[in-house]
């Protein structure tokens, strides 16, 4: 009895209260892929309203709202952009970068046993519950969610009587967004100590990766910003529940309700939640370069092309993301003499964004490259990096802006930066990095088709979006055909909707692929991609403490295709030479 | 294989382009899929630049689409026999692609300050006592007409004979309809009853979001009589979609006759229906414009 509570006891800490850095990241990876799976379901039920207006959706449709005989109600198609927006940036994108990868990669890649604070470690995952479940059930409050859009700006989501999402279900949302942000305070604080105070011996800082700077850049960010989204929340949730008057202006009311005593600025939110929302988008994006870098690199056999600029490049990218908020407001009614500081900033941020770029294209050139499944998608995420970057300069643009802002513009912008893009990486780091976590290889040929699927349909849904976006067609509408403007848009929406369910379907090979090879993958070894990085020098997987012998590191990352060396790679583990036929790259001579 | 991964990264520029191309040419067909007619004079200039920076980015776009296809297409480790290039990097390359977008995009920012000047800070002026312009005592010109945006409709006010709003001569206009004269600088003043809204014509190249507590200035000067659709360009609830307006852009004498009828309504209904209460609630049963929690009858805002 004794002996199987204890087993039982063991088998809660060590797979669900577990505070190995592995577990955690693997038990982030599939949270975060199942509200993948979740956010795309509200994808397809937004591009359904859109191509087949108040027709009844097919199959979900009866079961979601029976009610309305399974058609989607204009409060509802609010609802559903609010909680599509919700649940793919805190719940998806953000925590399976920095919490995923970030937990499971930042030890490893730089020879460390495992987070600087374990239980912290712990409870940064246990965090995310509380928002999963309030933002959960608010999809279950009439009218299935909040609807004020993820950008919550008030008076909207504070005033409860301006619209039915913005009862309780606004209020739950507000508190689980709040519980994001301290669950991301919690991991950032870990990856921010661990790589300044546990690398290995030789593991200087201009020899850590750029999947490892990403992550450590984007936990600056997230450290420095996400505590005024927190306060920020916390702040709404007081004006909403307190009746205290931070975004509120006087004789704040909507729909017949009383007036209200506010004395607050509706734009303050604004700025509260861009000061964090914008740095967001970063840290949405830099993990994913770090990762595609060393993809790129490992894949052309070749090194990085400007190591150096390109960590530059990246604390450019976060210092200058930390004052651009603006640009989310040129239209907002904040003073247009602002805008110009800001449309400053962001036009230069497009400068080391364009060098990563180049370095990318750099790394390839002269280079052995091996269309594996994680270089494709890897190419698959400059490809598509490149389209949100330079329709970003349309956008930093302050009069040109006033014309787009808020049509399918941005709609198309932001969906090549986070699913062009940040997704390409995503897929890129879990086919690369699997054989590390599970021992065993994803299928490549179901990987390349789930690329070709991916990349063609992703592109199908999206590049004609800027078309919309050109014709001035509004967000958030449920119904633009009652416009002259837009009533000819239906068509080319038409499309956009098959190939965004096309777009969807594919993932199942992609579902399939990843389950499937847990357990039935081809067995592989410690380094089965010939790469050069700490982690693959350690067994696959990884047990508890990480390395069966102490890391020592003797060189940069990056030593693919020496010609003075026998093999195509030189790990950084590897006892020898340190010397290197480097213009760019001098190598301290610490440890 | 890798042939068929550099010809499928080949048709993201091919097709990009086409695809622009396509929406560039339904510009005055019937599949309207590019930016509506711009009929704001003082706004050619938000135009221009639009088409500079997007052949800028185009050409770059279409370049690094190329160099992509061309790598991936030679440097496929199943065809090419050469050894790789052991290089780390370049800091000639790196300098010159770092300095000459740099140089770009600043040129950029600077350039368009003109433009950003002209449609969103230098309000019109008039002249001032000494009847000249350019003096120190021009004065900005006072708004025309005023918006009230609540859920889910736009309502006007004109100025009336005095030019000035908030006086007793004010008109009130109909429910989502506003007129203004062709080729004269109008200036309008935007507030909003209850959330934020976004004053869009896409027609005039025109967008403010409207912050309940505060007033917002737009002016324009259309050109082309005509209708022209009103957007609400900000989430303001459930009904957002259905914020349509329309502007009416007609000759000088078209205009006034249309703010005497509206005068002569206005005189009608002061006698009848005193209480501005029961005007509201009656046109919001016309235009169905309140929402399901009641009418729309707002305490805040300034069309009271």
């Amino acid at each position: 009895m004794s002996n199987s509570t204890r087993s039982v006891w063991g088998w809660l800490t060590t797979y669900v209260f577990a505070r190995d850095h592995k577990i955690i990241g693997l038990q982030f990876l599939f949270s975060t892929m199942l509200w993948f799976l979740v956010g795309g379901m509200l994808a397809m039920a937004i591009r359904w309203q859109l191509a087949w207006p108040w027709q009844n959706m097919p199959i979900v449709g009866p079961m979601l709202f029976s009610g309305e005989g399974g058609q989607i109600s204009p409060e509802f198609y609010t609802s559903l952009v609010t909680q599509h927006a919700t649940v793919m940036i805190f719940f998806v994108i953000i925590p399976i970068l920095t919490a995923a990868f970030g937990n499971y990669l930042i030890p490893l890649m730089i020879g460390a046993e495992d987070m600087a604070f374990p239980t912290l470690n712990m409870m940064s995952y246990w965090m995310m519950w509380p928002a999963f479940l309030l933002i959960g059930f608010s999809f279950f409050v009439p009218p299935y969610g909040a609807g004020a859009g993820w950008t919550s700006y008030p008076p909207l989501s504070v005033l409860v009587e301006s619209s039915p999402g913005s009862g309780l279900a606004q209020t739950l949302w507000l508190g689980g967004v709040a519980c994001v942000g301290v669950a991301s305070m919690m991991g950032s604080v870990n990856y921010l100590t661990t790589i300044i105070q546990m690398r290995a011996p030789g593991m200087t800082f201009l020899r850590m990766p750029m999947t490892v700077w990403g992550l450590f850049i984007t936990a600056i960010l997230q450290a420095f910003a996400l505590p005024v989204l927190t306060a920020g929340a916390v702040m709404q949730l007081t004006d909403r529940l307190l009746g205290t008057g931070f975004y509120l202006p006087e004789l704040a009311s909507a729909n017949n309700s009383p007036a209200v005593s506010g004395g607050g600025q509706p734009l303050l939110w604004q700025h509260l939640f861009w000061f964090y929302s914008h740095p967001a988008v970063y840290i949405m994006i830099l993990p994913a370069m770090g990762m595609v870098s060393d993809i790129i690199a490992t894949f052309s056999r070749k090194p990085l092309f400007g190591y150096k600029p390109m960590v530059l490049a990246t604390c450019t990218i976060a210092g200058l993301g930390f004052v651009v908020w603006g640009h989310h407001m040129y239209t907002s009614g904040m003073s247009p003499v602002l805008g110009i500081t800001f449309a400053a900033a962001t036009v230069a941020i497009a400068i080391p964004s364009a060098v990563k770029v180049f370095n990318w294209l750099g790394t390839m050139w002269g280079g052995k490259i091996q269309f594996s499944s994680p270089m494709l998608f890897a190419i698959g995420f400059v490809s598509m990096f490149i389209i949100g970057g330079l329709s970003g300069i349309l956008m930093a643009s302050t009069p040109v802006d006033v014309v787009i802002h808020d049509t399918y513009y941005i709609v198309a912008h932001f969906h090549y930066v986070l699913v062009g893009a940040a997704t390409m990486g995503i897929f890129a780091g879990t086919y690369f990095w699997f054989p590390k976590m599970f021992g065993r290889q994803m299928s490549e040929f179901w990987g390349k088709a789930h690329f070709a699927l991916t990349f063609i349909f992703i592109n199908g849904t999206f590049f004609p979006m800027h078309l919309l976006g050109a014709g001035n067609m509004p967000r958030r509408y449920a119904d633009p055909y009652h416009f002259e403007l837009f009533a000819d848009m239906l068509p080319l929406n038409r499309f956009i909707t098959i190939c965004a369910l096309a777009t969807m379907a594919s993932q199942a090979i992609f579902m399939l692929n990843f389950l499937g090879s847990i357990f039935f993958g081809k067995r592989v070894g410690r380094n089965p991609w010939n790469s050069n990085t700490l982690e693959w020098s350690a067994p696959s997987p990884p047990g508890h403490g990480n390395y069966d012998f102490q890391p020592i590191v003797h060189r940069g990352p990056y030593e693919y295709g020496n010609p003075n060396h026998p093999r195509d790679f030189h790990p950084q583990t590897e006892p020898g030479p340190e010397d290197l036929t480097s213009p760019l790259q001098e190598v301290s001579h610490e440890s | 294989m890798g042939r068929f991964w550099s010809l499928l990264f080949l048709s993201v520029p091919v097709l990009g382009t086409l695809c622009y191309l396509a929406g560039m040419l339904t510009r005055s067909g019937p599949l309207a899929l590019w930016f509506p007619e711009n009929v704001n004079s003082m706004a050619n200039e938000v135009d221009q630049l639009h088409d500079l920076i997007l052949a800028l980015i185009g050409i770059v776009f279409v370049a690094t689409g190329l160099v992509l296809f061309w790598f991936t297409w030679k440097y496929d480790a199943s065809v090419n026999d050469q050894p790789v290039r052991f290089v780390h990097g370049s800091h000639k390359l790196e300098f010159w692609w770092t300095a000459i977008p740099a140089v770009i995009l600043i040129g950029l920012a600077i350039y368009q300050l003109k433009v950003w000047s002209d449609v969103k800070i230098r309000r019109p002026m008039l002249a001032g006592l000494d009847g000249q312009m350019d003096t120190a005592d021009d004065q900005p010109m006072p708004p025309q007409f005023e918006v009230v945006a609540r859920q889910f409709e736009w309502r006007f006010r004109y100025a009336g004979e005095d030019q000035l709003l908030d006086t007793v001569d004010d008109i009130l206009g109909d429910v989502n309809e506003l007129h203004v004269p062709v080729g004269e600088i109008q200036v309008g003043s935007l507030k909003a009853a209850d959330v934020l809204h976004s004053f869009f014509i896409p027609a005039l190249r025109l967008k403010s979001d409207i912050v309940p507590g505060s007033q917002q200035i737009v002016w324009f000067r259309a050109d082309k009589p005509g209708s022209y659709e009103i957007v609400c360009a900000e989430l303001c609830g459930w009904g957002h979609y259905k914020m349509k307006g329309r502007l009416v852009v007609e000759t000088k004498d078209e205009y006034q006759l249309y703010l005497q009828s509206l005068r002569a309504k206005q005189y009608q209904r002061d006698f009848s229906q005193p209480s501005v209460a029961q005007v509201y609630e009656r046109d919001s049963g016309e235009t169905g414009g309140s929402g399901p929690l009641g009418t729309n009858l707002s305490l805040a805002g300034g069309a009271q």
